[in-house]
């Protein structure tokens, strides 16, 4: 039975984006957490856009005379023992940590959609050698292969990012992979093959978009494993290196004074805390958003 | 059963294959020479020469790759630039802390995660469900050498319940070692004292290590369990006249247990990621410190010997949760 070319556009065009259900949206950020999530999260992305502006010192100017003083009216956060603004090295701070958390994303994204892209649509032995080198990948422990490969390439923030990049990219491979796997025998792409549509068009225009949605809830969760991560690697010498206002760097410099000036290591890790919570909080919402069969998980 | 282990182990065979790979390529990535970096400043040219080839960096990469498989399976890790030790003996001496610790934080994880999200599923909705998931969030979000550095400070500087960084007090002496353990070591000597003192030391580093884990746990046994409560059998359980307590924990938890497996299974592979931060902090003598110290000194033959070390690990613990599933529920088919 061959299908018309309307009926196979129809097809085409009515199985693309599960995702155009807009009223959807509504219902997510009735959710109280998802609401709070997204606001802090936009919060920060203004600080972080904007902090040139509202930072009130030179997150590295130093003023030692006016060193480790407590959060006060003039000095919002408090200071660190070179006497530099607390509040607006965490401003800073946020840039860095939503930069890395945003490329470490981009380039695992890529590199594994692009994998579990050819993985899934090509299968037999392609998909065999590219889900070996997947499960390689998955036996290092992250942090252990980050801090070598970050060592091999001297410890800067950019090379920890690739290291991060490194070790996140599997898990977009497999999840891509799984989902080409299942979309790859729907009528629709049947009806693309039949068409005679080339096959990096099929990939590209018909396979990918249909795999956005699983794709953007796994980068909203990883965003903030990322941050975490590339702190952590920081945070160990490993990452971005002082002075630069890095969280990681910030708290590992007031390690010593935790006890005694509690906010030079306290108010960057509750920055970073409220990040990372309200990025996995719009990841919740996302998910149950685009994938309403895991709501309550 | 037996033909599964046979693929798993062949399985791991690959992956062990692909992980030197990778390992050998980063060392040839490093910008150091480590003959010359071994020899220190002073090394005349003609040493670090003679001494590049007794190592065999002479050699084009694919023999000096071969060499490595070759030394490998004699067991040969090659020799640390740090501690100029065979880097098998560090290891020897470094493991079992970071198994001790991981464990540690895994029993953590399990107890507090499943009890929490089994209370948070039953109380759905409830103060005690917002309060776990909460946790759960915090958990999931917070930086965990900040959580170290926090705990530290509350309960050793400030409150001097617990002991500070270490595995045993300054004037304690480690057991006689059987497993490296000194928990189980002190215990296997009957050595009450050393074993209090040991496991005092582990408490800290452990809820430190194991919180992310906690999170994780709760988090799936929070939803698995509300999956379960709601079927059939449940109801039936209670028809019959079983206390609650009976229900739940025998027909409830036990059906709900086989996705929370599987999130033991995966943050098994975080807590050795754990185990890097959280023994910086805590001065564990651990895999975590070797690596990070070797990392630094750029020793790579103790970084490649760690990172294949701790490779073997997860594939392991994955193989053992899915030997693990068949035990619970010998429905689901090994393949």
């Amino acid at each position: 039975m061959a299908l018309s070319q309307d009926r196979v556009e129809a097809i085409i065009t009515e199985e693309r984006l599960p995702v155009a259900q807009r009223w959807r949206l509504g219902r997510a950020f009735r959710q109280p957490a998802v609401l709070v999530g997204f606001l802090i999260f936009a919060l920060f992305v203004l600080l972080a856009v904007f902090a040139p502006l509202i930072s009130p010192y030179d997150p590295l100017g130093q003023n030692v005379v006016d060193g480790l003083k407590p959060p006060s009216a003039q000095y919002l956060f408090g200071t660190d023992k070179l006497g530099r603004d607390i509040f607006s090295r965490v401003l800073y701070g946020a840039r860095l940590s939503l930069l890395s958390g945003v490329s470490v994303v981009l380039l695992a994204g890529s590199v594994g959609t692009l994998v579990g892209l050819l993985a899934g649509y090509l299968g037999s032995w392609a998909d065999q050698i590219m889900m070996r080198i997947t499960d390689i990948f998955f036996a290092f422990p992250g942090l252990i292969l980050a801090m070598a490969i970050a060592g091999a390439l001297g410890p800067s923030l950019p090379n920890a990012l690739i290291a991060i990049s490194v070790v996140t990219w599997p898990v977009y491979a497999r999840l891509i992979r799984g989902q080409v796997l299942s979309l790859k025998e729907r009528d629709f792409i049947l009806a693309a093959h039949t068409l005679g549509i080339p096959e990096w068009q099929i990939i590209w225009r018909h396979l990918l978009p249909n795999t956005l949605a699983p794709l953007l809830v796994q980068a909203s969760f990883d965003l903030g494993g990322a941050i975490l991560s590339v702190a952590g690697l920081s945070f160990i010498g490993f990452g971005a290196q002082p002075p630069t206002p890095e969280w990681g760097v910030m708290i590992s410099e007031g390690r010593n004074y935790i006890a005694t000036q509690w906010w030079l290591a306290t108010i960057p890790a509750l920055a970073m805390l409220l990040l990372v919570a309200s990025s996995n909080l719009l990841g919740d919402g996302l998910r149950d958003l685009l994938d309403p069969r895991l709501r309550d998980r | 059963m037996t033909r599964f282990i046979i693929q798993r182990i062949i399985g791991l065979v690959f992956v062990m294959i692909g992980v030197s790979i990778i390992t050998f390529a980063l060392s040839q990535l490093v910008p150091v020479d480590p003959a010359a970096a071994a020899l220190g400043q002073n090394a005349r040219e003609d040493q670090i020469q003679a001494y590049r080839h007794e190592l065999g960096l002479d050699q084009p990469a694919l023999v000096q790759y071969a060499t490595y498989i070759n030394r490998l399976l004699h067991g040969d890790l090659g020799t640390s630039i740090r501690t100029r030790r065979p880097v098998r003996d560090d290891l020897r001496d470094f493991l079992p802390a970071t198994i001790e610790l991981s464990l540690a934080a895994m029993i953590v994880a399990l107890i507090f995660g499943i009890a929490l999200g089994i209370v948070a599923a039953i109380n759905r909705n409830g103060i005690l469900d917002a309060l776990a998931r909460g946790l759960a969030l915090v958990g999931g979000s917070l930086p965990i050498f900040f959580l170290g550095l926090l705990l530290l400070a509350i309960f050793y500087s400030r409150l001097r319940w617990l002991p500070g960084p270490g595995r045993l007090d300054a004037v304690m002496q480690p057991p006689a070692r059987v497993t490296g353990m000194y928990t189980i070591d002190s215990l296997l000597a009957g050595n009450w004292a050393t074993f209090k003192n040991s496991l005092w030391h582990l408490i800290l580093p452990a809820l430190t290590l194991g919180y992310y884990s906690t999170a994780m746990i709760l988090r799936m046994t929070r939803s698995s369990m509300l999956e379960v409560l709601h079927q059939d059998y449940m109801r039936t359980a209670r028809a019959k006249g079983l206390t609650e307590q009976v229900v739940i924990l025998r027909h409830g938890l036990r059906n709900a247990m086989t996705p929370v497996l599987t999130t033991v299974g995966i943050t098994f592979g975080s807590l050795l990621s754990g185990a890097v931060l959280t023994e910086t902090i805590f001065g564990w003598p651990g895999l975590g410190r070797y690596a990070t110290a070797s990392a630094v000194s750029l020793d790579f033959p103790a970084v490649m010997g760690v990172t294949l070390v701790a490779a073997i690990v997860y594939p392991v613990a994955n193989m053992l949760v899915d030997i693990g599933y068949h035990f619970l529920d010998p429905q689901v088919r090994l393949s």
